[in-house]
């Protein structure tokens, strides 16, 4: 029974009151009981995707992790204000990407707007700081060279490629999050690969 | 299906969050007792940032810092020695979010030492705005860390304790606590007493710093005005330094 109420809830016909909450995912009905103890659920369930789509756009460890510290921080200011029905009519993940993706696209046309080459700035890392020595040598063997090619992508199929093939998110999700038809999304996806074969000198 | 290695290592390009990530997003809370009763204390990465008697704390919170609030382990380190002897200058504190003009009032006032009370105007000048002594009030009386920043220790120069986060009467009772004389303080007001000097160190003071308190009576001068003390030959304390108010 509850499960046939969920899928309806799913196929967006009926908004779910406050008797449906429980055909909600654990995220949304934590939010529901507790807007802080739901944050903590939040984050948890979508820490991984989040960083991992800020760490491969802007490209820097510490860029990534201020992206996803504010993504979190807006994500929660804005669900203060919002109506039980709003928040339980969220899809967590695309909401919260869409912020990130806000956020980064911000800062990239503020820093093209004045880019000040910052002699004392420390020297771009991508390199998680708990790494081992081992870890760090054998993964740049491999993902630190394609990290290094997703950053010479541009924007919009960097955004594409990164949402479809690193975090593995459906067409129809990335098209919601980025705000094109899925066919846009496709073409990105296509160009920005073929692109990354190229400059890796791939077959 | 053969596996497409440029897939294969976007895919790997995945990873997760540091785990520190949280505490840079969220505040933790605690509760702590304090002098007037137990207080709620949020605090974040960079130290604390709201001290709260009585109910409504996480509502109070949420409605200053717009940050998620998560119950923390144990106290930050510091905290529970630093309510219970009022001495809290090693304490890192949170101040962001206030302008620059509030936070140099909050770290003037955390100057102040235990058992010792400053005038507004002496706050003020400390901080530059020698003629802002109402705002100085103002942003004393929206401390977001009182009794780790002791706002209870800046006070109206007629020995009256004046308002207070917490209320006056919490003011005076934690001033008395902490070894204030409010009653000597009111009597030197009603003479137009509001600095001491004595005559073997030649020195004036603020009737509470730890200076004047030593000067036994008969080497005991009173002054209305710094000006006048500094005519009769006197020169400002350097600890509690009088000249910044005058």
């Amino acid at each position: 029974m509850a499960g046939q109420a969920c899928n309806r809830i799913r196929a967006g016909g009926v908004l779910p009151g406050v008797s449906d909450i429980d055909c909600l995912d654990p995220v949304r009905k934590a939010l529901l009981d507790d807007l802080d103890e739901g944050f903590a659920e939040l984050f948890g369930v979508y820490r991984g995707v989040v960083f991992s789509t800020a760490l491969r756009l802007s490209g820097r460890w510490a860029d990534a992790e201020d992206l996803t510290a504010e993504t979190f921080l807006r994500a929660y200011r804005a669900m203060a204000g919002y109506e039980r029905d709003r928040i339980a009519a969220l899809q967590p993940r695309a909401w919260l990407l869409t912020i990130l993706l806000n956020i980064w696209r911000n800062c990239a046309r503020a820093k093209s707007r004045k880019p000040p080459p910052d002699l004392r700035e420390e020297p771009v890392d991508t390199v998680d700081p708990r790494e081992s020595v081992e870890d760090a040598a054998a993964r740049r063997e491999t993902g630190d060279e394609l990290a290094e090619l997703l950053g010479m992508l541009p924007d919009e199929q960097r955004a594409a490629v990164v949402l479809k093939h690193v975090v593995d998110l459906p067409v129809s999700e990335i098209a919601r999050v980025l705000r094109i038809p899925q066919g846009t999304v496709k073409s990105h996806v296509s160009r920005g690969l073929k692109r990354l074969r190229t400059l890796g000198g791939a077959p | 299906m053969t596996q497409d290695p440029l897939l294969a290592g976007l895919a790997a390009l995945a990873t997760d969050a540091p785990d520190g990530l949280l505490d840079r997003i969220a505040a933790r809370w605690v509760t702590a007792p304090g002098p007037l009763g137990e207080v709620s204390v949020a605090f974040t990465d960079q130290g604390i940032s709201y001290v709260h008697l009585g109910d409504g704390f996480a509502a109070a919170f949420r409605a200053r810092a717009g940050r998620p609030l998560l119950p923390a382990d144990r106290p930050p380190a510091g905290l529970v020695p630093a309510l219970r002897t009022g001495r809290s200058s090693g304490i890192a504190l949170d101040l962001r979010g206030l302008s620059d003009f509030q936070r140099d009032v909050l770290l003037a006032a955390r100057t102040i030492p235990r058992g010792e009370v400053r005038p507004y105007a002496w706050v003020a000048a400390r901080v530059g705005r020698p003629k802002a002594v109402r705002a100085v009030g103002a942003a004393l009386g929206a401390n977001p860390v009182p009794l780790l920043v002791p706002c209870h220790r800046v006070t109206r120069s007629d020995g009256v304790a004046g308002d207070y986060v917490f209320g006056a009467t919490a003011k005076e009772r934690l001033l008395l606590a902490e070894g204030v004389d409010l009653d000597a303080l009111r009597g030197l007001a009603r003479e137009r007493v509001f600095y001491l000097a004595s005559d073997t160190t030649g020195v004036v003071c603020f009737p509470t710093c730890h200076n004047a308190r030593r000067i036994t009576s008969a080497h005991r001068h009173g002054f209305r005005s710094l000006a006048q003390a500094q005519e009769a030959g006197y020169r400002p304390c350097r600890t509690c330094k009088p000249a910044l108010a005058a």
